[in-house]
């Protein structure tokens, strides 16, 4: 049937409140964008190595792996869940990559044995908090164990080493001049993935869900399918970190990747994804991985022991939370008085 | 029981004060919420030893008046004044030892804990060494649920209760508590007639007890039987206040409303037509049992019942929400299985839900986005949203319902509780569907709002489409409905027409008293 | 018998039952009583750690931080003992306690006044207090001859046959226990965890209690920082990697529900005691300890679907039949 029509007059209601570019000034976006210079301009300042397009090239391997798998993540989040497995996942694909080369794989087996891993893994999570409605907090940190698990079961204190020389390319192969692969597919991930969450209606269900799930169930949206396809979007992701990874090093442990859940976490929270979903976009995730790779290469280049690293990754999760709270309060407070 | 509030014997302090004093007094009590005034300079007194009536529609603010008075909210302006003392409650716990005690409209329980400690959690009562005697505890709340007429075991836990149960353990609760002034929420709302009877029975003794009790209601026999004070709120403002011996029914709806009732509601005959949808032996393990109706194109049918007899139950399973265990479903006379809200939606049933927040509206999304959300296919191509599309559509459907915003870009949550509504209603207009279930449709609106909504809603049947509107407001029902169905306790307790529709009749339909009685 | 069986606890004592009797079938000297006072022993400190993230796991929150807090609070327990060999060791446990009631009161402090998640604010707070345990000890071990021999004694101390170790968390057992069933605080746990939005109306500070659970999960895990340290007679940044997996699993195996409001000290006991048998089992039957990790990943997820098919909410029942079945 047709719609009803109506009331004699008829009022507009105006599209947008404020334009585009004022928008983009006051975004979280903006404000890292402005870290990230500094914090590039510090690099300069304080080592004379930095600036050399060689270094920087290097530089982007602190964050071209963790970024591909934050990315996923990053969507996983905004739809109100978390896959604390990634790492795990990750993991399990080099093992199961070293143990297909060890049986005498080629490169196009390697490659696609590391993406089904993770595919599979994916579709576990997938399946445990969609199909059977688990809460992805406990599910993803009990696969977590069990993806890493079986890891140490094939390997136990042992490493895959001896991969294909062709198989190299995918972690240590230059595209054109310093520019690596992985920075290739770093910065296309990224581009997908904006457009996938930003101008498909895939990517406004995912925002809808994380807002309010039972809302957008009761819209009609298919709630736990779009749950399932993230999952396993976030363990693809894993398994192409994982051929990247094991690529690079030339070795798998069952211990590889140890701890990247956190840095991806982080990663995602820092780039302005809320971790409660529902908000937050691609483009500050990227940021946020270019921030977080330059520090810890900055702090490489300065001599700074790694776990130091990873305090400063603790605090910067905590204080990117806590801060615009804080703000927000004094700013209330102000406005008060 | 000692520490327990009816002390037979003691007469209380109120009953040595002058009886108009009053014992609680508000004034000029102010509430703003982002977007809505609750509450605009309310006066309110209440006397020991009397029940004070406060009447109004849903969303004339009654409900903020309570938790103000509880210390869950606090009045941007105003006062409160005991004994004639000026005091406030920052905490509920406040409330609570100055004597406030209150039976919330939403039963605030906890599913995993047992009857006793729902009633005594916060204020358990401990043996010398500072731990819960549960021993004790179990005995005094045995006692306060016979009190009451409630039989049930205290250990019980309370997730294995149902609905009326639930609201005497919250009944139990508000009494636990040492209290001088008690505060009813609706407390009948969920009752069957004779733990009604046995409520008013209660009310009694209390007002005996020289308490002064506040008793929110919206049925006036109940009203008059009771109270011997009235308060009457509008839009958040007290619009009168007096002896109910001295008013009569029609004054107080007149004071309620605003208006006169007759004009309220702008129904159109519409033309009737064939049969839509078609609901046969619909049955739930829990919910509800042989539900059978039929609606005709352009009809609005509308469900009258008490809270939670199990009206939005059906229409949820009717939705995909929720699973019926047997029963047909026929649309245009083709069967029709409906196991989401999506597969419901392809089919041409849409759900406006009575929670909003929750259910409704994505408020934190704008409101273009929140009424394009169940049209997606339709404003993009190949999976990628079309901007201009879409406010297009949003553009048009809000322009049609008259929605009152800055911006389409607008989160929804910013808009006022009738705005936010036609954002959900306009979401589901833009999929064109065949049936849509209203559930309380105007429940927390502005009468501005719910006068649109209604004469919105005239107009849609006026077009063809077919409209079920679940509502617990009479006149709503009456005023809009060309057939209605009365539900109780998950059951259908009669049909009627819109001819020769009396108030009465469905009172007693829904309360489930003969006509003898 | 049916009923008897849908007791979350029972079913955990069968399967504990039947997990030891398959065991003994095959090695009877796995059920000798020293044995199995072994694997109590053993298992005591998941017991003490377990009972502290239960507490914050029924206000609706989770403290990751739980083994980095362990580790911090034993190395400053070892460092002062190294530094200082004559301060008595009772002070050095309480310093324990209380650095960790202050780790915890950090978590807390940011749960209550700022609002934040609880899993950002310790999983951020896991690294940091790890990364703070190589800045004082500058990444260094402190070994066993490092350490007094009365600092590592208290925990292998016998006490009617049994070890302090054994002692301490069967107290803790006990004082939580009482404090969880008896203690309006200890309800008020439930309460918050339970229906947030009721606890508020029932005049309760949501926040400050989560702040509290925090704190007493802070204070365990000093506790049991300690008693690491001690019993294992060494000290450095790692110990303990990853331990506050196996302490959310021993919570969740004991059917404390992940959403809150429900769960029982004896199930957490239960739950840890599962998972202390199957590491104490493994080297018994022969089988390669890199299993274990990949045993408790999938004890836990069944245990959570278990949870969750408990906990299913029924609706509002509304069919007077239907509630007297219920």
């Amino acid at each position: 049937m047709s719609a009803p029509s109506t009331r004699g007059e008829t009022r507009l209601v105006p599209d947008r409140l404020q334009g585009r570019a004022e928008r983009l000034l006051k975004s979280w976006e903006a404000l890292l964008l402005a870290v990230a210079i500094a914090i590039f301009a510090l690099n300069v300042w304080s080592s004379p190595y930095f600036l050399d397009p060689w270094n920087l090239s290097d530089a982007t391997f602190n964050f071209t792996e963790k970024g591909l798998i934050a990315f996923a993540l990053a969507l996983v989040i905004v739809s109100g869940e978390i896959d604390l497995s990634v790492a795990a996942i990750l993991a399990l694909s080099s093992t199961l990559m070293g143990l297909a080369m060890s049986h005498g794989a080629g490169t196009p087996e390697i490659v696609a044995i590391g993406l089904l891993t993770g595919l599979a893994c994916g579709a576990i999570n997938g399946m445990l908090v969609s199909g059977l409605g688990l809460p992805s907090i406990v599910v993803t940190i009990g696969t977590m164990s069990l993806f890493r698990g079986i890891a140490f079961i094939i390997l136990g204190d042992k490493a895959f080493t001896g991969y294909p020389v062709d198989f190299a390319w995918f972690g240590q192969g230059y595209v054109w001049w310093v520019f690596s692969f992985e920075l290739l597919l770093f910065v296309v991930a990224a581009i997908l993935f904006a457009v996938l969450l930003h101008a498909t209606s895939f990517g406004r269900m995912v925002y809808a869900i994380g807002n309010n799930a039972v809302a957008a169930q009761f819209s009609g949206i298919r709630v736990e399918r779009v749950k399932f396809l993230l999952f396993l979007l976030s363990g693809l992701m894993s398994g192409l970190a994982a051929v990247c990874l094991t690529s690079r090093l030339g070795s798998t442990r069952p211990s590889i990747a140890t701890g990247w859940e956190l840095e991806a976490v982080t990663m995602a929270v820092l780039g302005g994804i809320n971790i409660l979903g529902g908000s937050g976009r691609i483009g500050g995730v990227v940021l946020a991985a270019l921030i977080m790779g330059m520090v810890t290469f900055g702090f490489g280049l300065l001599n700074v022991p790694g776990i130091v690293m990873s305090i400063f990754v603790g605090l910067l999760l905590i204080l990117v939370i806590a801060l615009p709270k804080l703000i927000g309060r004094l700013g209330r407070a102000k406005r008060k008085a | 029981m000692t520490h327990l509030s009816f002390p037979a014997s003691s007469p209380g302090p109120a009953a040595d004060m002058p009886a108009d004093r009053p014992v609680i007094r508000l004034a000029g009590i102010a509430k703003t919420f982002p977007g809505v005034r609750a509450l605009g300079g309310v006066e309110l007194s209440l006397h020991a030893g009397s029940v004070t009536a406060l009447i109004g529609e849903n969303g004339a603010g009654k409900s903020t008046l309570v938790k103000i008075l509880t210390g869950i909210y606090q009045p941007d302006e105003g006062h409160i004044e005991m004994d004639g003392a000026p005091v406030r409650f920052p905490t509920t716990m406040d409330a609570a030892r100055a004597g406030v005690t209150a039976i919330h409209q939403e039963t605030v329980l906890f599913d995993e804990l047992s009857v006793a400690e729902n009633i005594f959690l916060g204020h358990q009562p401990r043996n010398r060494f500072g731990l819960i005697d549960w021993a004790r505890m179990n005995a005094d709340a045995r006692a306060l649920l016979d009190r009451i007429g409630a039989r049930m075991d205290p250990a019980m836990r309370l997730r294995d209760l149902g609905i009326a149960n639930r609201h005497l353990v919250a009944i139990a609760r508000a009494l636990s508590i040492d209290a001088r002034v008690v505060i009813m929420d609706e407390p009948t709302a969920a009752l069957s007639h004779k733990e009604i009877g046995e409520l008013y029975d209660l009310v009694e003794r209390l007002k005996a007890e020289g308490k002064a009790i506040l008793f929110i209601s919206h049925k006036f026999d109940e009203i008059f039987r009771i109270a011997d004070r009235y308060t009457v709120f509008r839009d958040g403002e007290m619009v009168g206040a007096g002896l109910l011996a001295e008013t009569s029914q029609n004054d107080l709806v007149r004071l309620m409303v605003g208006r006169d009732v007759g004009q309220v509601f702008p129904k159109v005959a519409a033309d009737i037509g064939e049969p839509v949808l078609t609901v046969a032996g619909y049955c739930h393990p829990t919910e509800f049992e042989d539900i059978g109706f039929e609606l005709r194109r352009g009809e609005i049918l509308g469900f009258y019942g008490l809270i939670g007899a199990g009206r939005s139950e059906v229409m949820q399973a009717l939705f995909g929400v929720t699973r019926p265990s047997k029963g047909a479903v026929r649309i245009d006379g083709e069967v029709a299985v409906i196991r989401t809200p999506a597969e419901a939606v392809a089919r041409g049933i849409v759900y406006v839900p009575e929670d909003r927040g929750r259910q409704g509206a994505i408020t934190a999304m704008p409101i273009v986005s929140n009424v394009t959300l169940p049209s997606l296919s339709r404003t993009s191509r190949r999976g990628f949203i079309r901007m201009a599309e879409e406010f297009a559509l949003a553009r048009d459907y809000t322009a049609r319902l008259d929605l009152r915003a800055a911006a389409l870009d607008q989160p929804v949550g910013t808009l006022s509780g009738g705005n936010q509504q036609k954002v959900v209603i306009a979401k589901w207009l833009a999929t064109r569907p065949k049936v849509i279930i209203l559930d309380e449709p105007t429940k927390g609106i502005d009468i501005g709002s719910k006068a649109a909504v209604h004469a919105f809603m005239s107009e849609l049947a006026g077009q063809g489409l077919s409209v079920i509107m679940v509502s617990s407001e009479i006149p709503e029902i009456m005023g809009m409905s060309d057939r209605v169905i009365v539900m109780r306790e998950g059951r259908i307790a009669g049909r009627f027409d819109r001819e020769g529709l009396t108030p009465e009749m469905l009172v007693r339909a829904a309360a489930g008293i003969g006509e003898a009685a | 018998m049916k009923a008897l069986f849908r007791h979350r606890e029972l079913q955990l004592v069968a399967v504990i039952l039947v997990m030891v009797g398959l065991i003994a079938l095959r090695f009877p000297t796995f059920v000798a009583p020293a044995s199995l006072g072994n694997v109590f022993n053993d298992t005591s400190i998941l017991i003490i750690l377990a009972l502290g993230q239960m507490t914050v796991i029924l206000t609706k929150c989770v403290d990751l931080s739980t083994a980095a807090t362990l580790a911090l609070c034993g190395m400053v327990a070892a460092m002062l003992n190294n530094l200082y060999p004559d301060l008595p060791v009772l002070l050095l446990v309480l310093v324990a306690i209380l650095t960790g009631a202050l780790l915890g009161a950090i978590n807390g402090l940011m749960v209550w006044r700022l609002d934040m998640p609880p899993i950002v604010v310790t999983l951020g707070t896991m690294t940091i207090y790890r990364g703070i345990i190589f800045l004082i000890s500058g990444g260094k071990w402190i070994n066993a001859h490092e350490m007094t021999d009365s600092f590592k004694a208290v925990p292998r101390a016998d006490i009617a046959g049994i070890p302090v170790l054994s002692w301490l968390a069967l107290l803790v057992i006990a004082v939580m226990a009482v404090g969880l069933r008896r203690l309006r605080t200890g309800r008020a746990f439930y309460a918050v965890g339970g229906n947030p939005h009721a606890a508020v109306y029932t005049g309760i500070d949501v926040g400050y209690t989560r702040f509290l659970s925090f704190v007493i999960s802070g204070a365990l895990s000093g506790l049991a920082g300690y008693l690491w340290i001690a019993r294992y007679a060494v000290a450095y940044v790692d110990i303990a990697l990853g331990f506050e997996l196996d302490v959310v699993a021993a919570c969740v195996i004991g059917g404390v529900s992940i959403a809150g409001g429900i769960g029982t000290v004896y199930g957490a006991v239960l739950g840890a005691l599962f998972l202390g048998t199957i590491k104490n089992a493994l080297p018994v039957i022969n089988i390669s300890p890199f299993w274990q990790l990949a045993i408790s990943g999938s004890v836990i997820i069944l245990a959570v679907a278990f949870n969750a098919r408990a906990e299913r909410r029924k609706g509002r029942v509304i069919l007077k039949k239907a509630e007297v079945s219920a």
